[in-house]
């Protein structure tokens, strides 16, 4: 008797697996009700507002960002992603000379997004984007020079 | 020590040597296996390893340890926020810093939350290389859900770097609460689904049981920890015998089933994916206020000594070593990893079982290549 | 030939002689090897939308309305690929792999009753017959693994030959079952035969367990899962045929989708009556040949379903326990269910739908 039991639980147990899958399949047969692809060129993808994509820095409308030139954040980065490099120049507002930024690069290709980098920046000069568009053909097109030809917002030096 | 199994028989026939290379669909990572074979039964296997060793153990070595949490990582990159709180409490623990309740909640919620998603994929992933091909779309269906409430809080899916020492990184995004209740119902309609399509199969049961034993013993004596060994009837969750977080202050039951057969660490991962939605219940209504991160020097160096931090990631325990000499790059910092030493456990455990099997053995003990060859 | 066939096969070449029959001939391989092509693409694809839509996504639709142009892409890239032999591979044997296997389901096809006027080949031995080539099949898969020089391949290639020899006598009991109720081994007349009431009424408890017995042992011929640790896509990279790329793989790939039809057409006609159409519904409309096509594809379509359901829900089978099924559940039921039958149709206690209304 146990051979017929165990053929019995066993139809029993296959039949209750196809349940399953057959609970899946025919709404989705018909009205597509389960299916869960997103047609990614044809719809919009779906991407949060903190998502780490790329470090950009932020600009205002006269073209003037925040960085001063410190060097925090090319300290705090842990693999070199971030070289600065500065000039020294007539400060037109003191008539000193200071240290300011010339370039600010930033290698998109090796960066690993661990945001050390805009957790160190004592003036909030760069932040995440959330451009996940980044392939390319080229390598030497991901070095990026995070500020454009600028120049710096005043009143950001404290801190 | 590689034991070699003797099989008598009455055919003189030749062993021979096969290859489960680097690329393999079933191992999962860059493993390479050198198994002897007889017939169709294995007699012995050597493992190669070192295909992905990165140096992280070294690299750690010339960073300072806030930057040393972004490489921990890309070890187990399926409990990466464990591993990340690991190297956090550990450096908490050496400069004595008390975290507030907030923080120490935030923490245990997305621990349990990468629990569940290491899971998912573990399941769904066993149901592929046994042959049900559908279970790895179901799975990877909900593990969506989750890696959208990561990706609004901390910004990433997979590696998170959300711990740094002192407290998290950013604050809880408001949506928070409501997503895990959604996810939470959703978890306990779908599971005993998985039950019936997976487990109650005659057909899985039959690959599952009594394949693959290991005895409470041996478990001790390799080392194993994880579900490995609650599978196997040890006691061993970290969460309990040595509570770090906020996990003193939830009701949950530790897994742990007789038998060290496959079925029994199948189900020890099940019922963990449970104790993980009643952990996360209680905790989703009762997120204490306070600051998401303690005051901390910029620059961190802790005083000489070594400091030793146990968590429990999704595979096991996870030990991180630090010897710290004064100065602001740690002296050396070793990364005890479950993987390596449930691996111990493999090369008993296969011997006798022919290849099919060994497949289903070393999609149950849950490996991730990454974490042995660090 | 026979005069009075309704077969346009026999009709076209009867009288003819010399070249004519020659042409007509070659324009019957013609038909059918284009079915062959066309059925290898829409069966390929309706097996990736329905794995599609099983696993909570849509299959390929982009190439084509509904995808159907997706297999031509496919087959196009597959003959763009390059040829490469191992260096020392037994040549005749790889190539005769894929040779064996394509001809083998080509000659299956042909015996099919598609409906009443279309068979190609209508033999009066023509189940025993599909039965004796398919088993020459299997010395396709040996072939072409042996001659791979891989131990992938051969590891694979073992399994697939003892799978494939045992389950053939287990299909062949389910298959002994029908021959008992029809009383000849002649396709046609199966089918004739289950004017009434289909076999799978007629002799209630014996030819349900025998419509299943020949479902798990057809699956197992075809080598698809629960069954398919002959190619065991997680294990061993991809069994037996490992070393091919290109066209010959397309071959063996074509070739295991034909099996597969050819066991749903075997089904359809041993059990579910063929081109019958249920109660007779469609027998009054003229173009007779198109009604008796519609039913026999509609029948021979759910079977297929039904195989690719199994195929995304059940994890697979180990060799041992493979055999085990059948040497010890199978053939013994199947056995008893032979002895059974055989009273049921000599004491005449068949459910017999027609007789009781007169159809």
């Amino acid at each position: 008797m146990g051979y017929f039991n165990k053929i019995i639980n066993a139809i029993k147990t296959l039949l209750q697996g196809m349940q399953v899958t057959g609970h899946y399949f025919f709404p989705n047969l018909f009205k597509r009700k389960y299916v869960i692809t997103r047609q990614y060129p044809d719809e919009p993808p779906v991407v949060f507002e903190r998502f780490k994509g790329e470090v950009v820095m932020w600009h205002n409308e006269n073209n003037e960002h925040r960085c001063t030139g410190c060097q925090a954040c090319e300290i705090a980065c842990p693999n070199g992603s971030i070289e600065i490099i500065w000039k020294r120049e007539l400060d037109p507002a003191t008539g000193k000379k200071k240290k300011m930024i010339d370039k600010h690069i930033y290698h998109l290709g090796m960066c690993t997004s661990c945001s050390l980098c805009i957790q160190a920046c004592p003036t909030n000069a760069i932040m995440w984007s959330t451009n996940f568009h980044s392939a390319t053909y080229d390598r030497h097109s991901l070095t990026k020079v995070l500020n454009r030809p600028g120049s710096k917002l005043m009143a950001g030096v404290e801190e | 020590m590689i034991e070699e199994k003797v099989i008598q028989s009455d055919i003189q026939t030749q062993e021979y040597f096969l290859n489960m290379g680097p690329q393999h669909p079933a191992t999962h990572g860059v493993l390479r296996l050198i198994l002897k074979l007889d017939g169709e039964t294995v007699v012995g296997i050597e493992p190669d390893l070192g295909y992905i060793h990165r140096g992280i153990e070294k690299m750690c070595e010339y960073d300072t340890y806030r930057q040393i949490i972004h490489l921990t990582d890309r070890m187990d990159y399926l409990s990466s926020h464990i591993n990340n709180e690991a190297v956090a409490l550990a450096v908490e623990k050496a400069l004595e810093v008390e975290v507030s309740d907030r923080i120490k909640v935030i923490r245990t919620m997305m621990d349990e939350l990468t629990r569940i998603a290491s899971h998912l994929l573990w399941w769904g992933v066993m149901g592929m290389d046994i042959g049900a091909l559908t279970t790895f779309m179901y799975a990877f269906r909900d593990r969506e859900m989750i890696n959208e409430i990561m990706e609004q809080t901390t910004g990433a899916r997979l590696t998170m770097s959300y711990n740094i020492p002192g407290g998290v990184m950013f604050d809880l995004h408001p949506e928070f609460p409501e997503r895990v209740k959604n996810l939470i119902a959703h978890m306990r309609k779908v599971l005993p689904e998985y039950d019936r399509l997976l487990t109650g199969n005659i057909i899985f049961q039959k690959r599952m049981k009594g394949v693959g034993l290991l005895s409470k013993e041996d478990a001790l004596n390799f080392g194993a920890t994880g579900p490995v060994a609650r599978g196997s009837g040890l006691h061993s969750d970290i969460r309990k015998r040595f509570p770090y977080s906020a996990y003193d202050r939830v009701n949950f039951e530790e897994a742990v089933e007789e038998g060290g057969d496959n079925l029994a660490r199948y189900k020890v991962r099940m019922r963990e994916m449970y104790e993980s939605l009643n952990i996360l219940e209680q905790l989703v209504d009762n997120i204490p206020e306070g600051p998401y991160q303690m005051p901390m020097r910029n620059l961190i160096k802790l005083p000489k000594g070594e400091f030793y931090q146990r968590v429990e990631t999704a595979r096991g325990e996870l030990g991180v070593f630090i010897v710290s000499d004064g100065k602001k790059n740690p002296y050396r910092v070793k990364f005890r990893s479950p993987g390596l030493m449930n691996l111990n456990a493999l090369l008993k455990v296969g011997l006798g079982w022919k290849i099919a099997d060994l497949v289903a053995i070393m999609s149950t003990f849950d490996f991730v290549i990454p974490d042995i060859d660090r | 030939m026979n005069l009075m066939t309704a077969n346009i096969f026999a009709q076209w070449l009867q009288g003819t002689h010399g070249w004519l029959y020659v042409l007509i001939l070659v324009l019957i391989v013609a038909i059918y090897l284009g079915f062959f092509a066309v059925a290898g693409l829409l069966l390929v694809l309706m097996e990736r939308r329905v794995a599609g839509f099983f696993q909570l996504r849509l299959g390929p639709n982009r190439v084509g309305p509904w995808g159907s142009l997706q297999t031509i892409a496919d087959a196009l890239k597959l003959v763009s690929k390059e040829i490469f032999i191992p260096k020392f591979a037994d040549k005749l044997l790889y190539k005769a792999g894929y040779y064996l296997v394509i001809i083998t389901a080509l000659i299956g096809i042909s015996l099919i009753p598609f409906a009443r006027e279309i068979q190609a080949f209508d033999i009066n031995v023509g189940i025993f017959f599909i039965s004796a080539v398919s088993s020459v099949g299997v010395l396709g898969i040996l072939f072409g693994a042996w001659g791979s020089r891989n131990k992938y391949s051969l590891i694979g290639a073992m399994r697939s030959g003892l799978q494939m020899v045992s389950y053939e006598l287990s299909a062949g009991f389910a298959v002994v079952t029908v021959v008992l109720m029809a009383g000849t081994l002649k396709l046609s007349s199966i089918v004739e035969a289950q004017h009434g009431t289909w076999f799978l009424f007629k002799g209630h408890i014996a030819s349900i367990v025998a419509f299943m017995i020949f479902m798990i042992a057809g699956t197992a011929e075809t080598n698809r899962v629960p069954f398919d640790l002959v190619e065991g896509e997680s294990e061993l990279g991809a069994g037996f045929h490992t070393e091919y790329s290109g066209m010959g793989f397309a071959y063996f790939f074509l070739a295991e989708f034909i099996n597969m039809f050819i066991i749903a057409a075997l089904t359809s006609t041993l059990f579910l009556g063929g081109w019958l159409a249920p109660f007779g519904i469609t027998d009054a409309l003229p173009a007779q040949w198109f009604w008796g096509l519609f039913w026999f594809m509609l029948k021979t379509m759910s079977v297929i379903f039904l195989m690719m359901w199994f195929r995304w829900t059940f994890p697979r089978l180990r060799i041992d326990q493979l055999l085990t099924l059948e040497w010890k559940y199978l053939l013994p039921i199947g056995l008893v269910n032979t002895v059974l039958m055989a009273l049921f149709v000599w004491k005449d206690w068949l459910f017999d739908i027609g007789k009781i209304f007169g159809l």
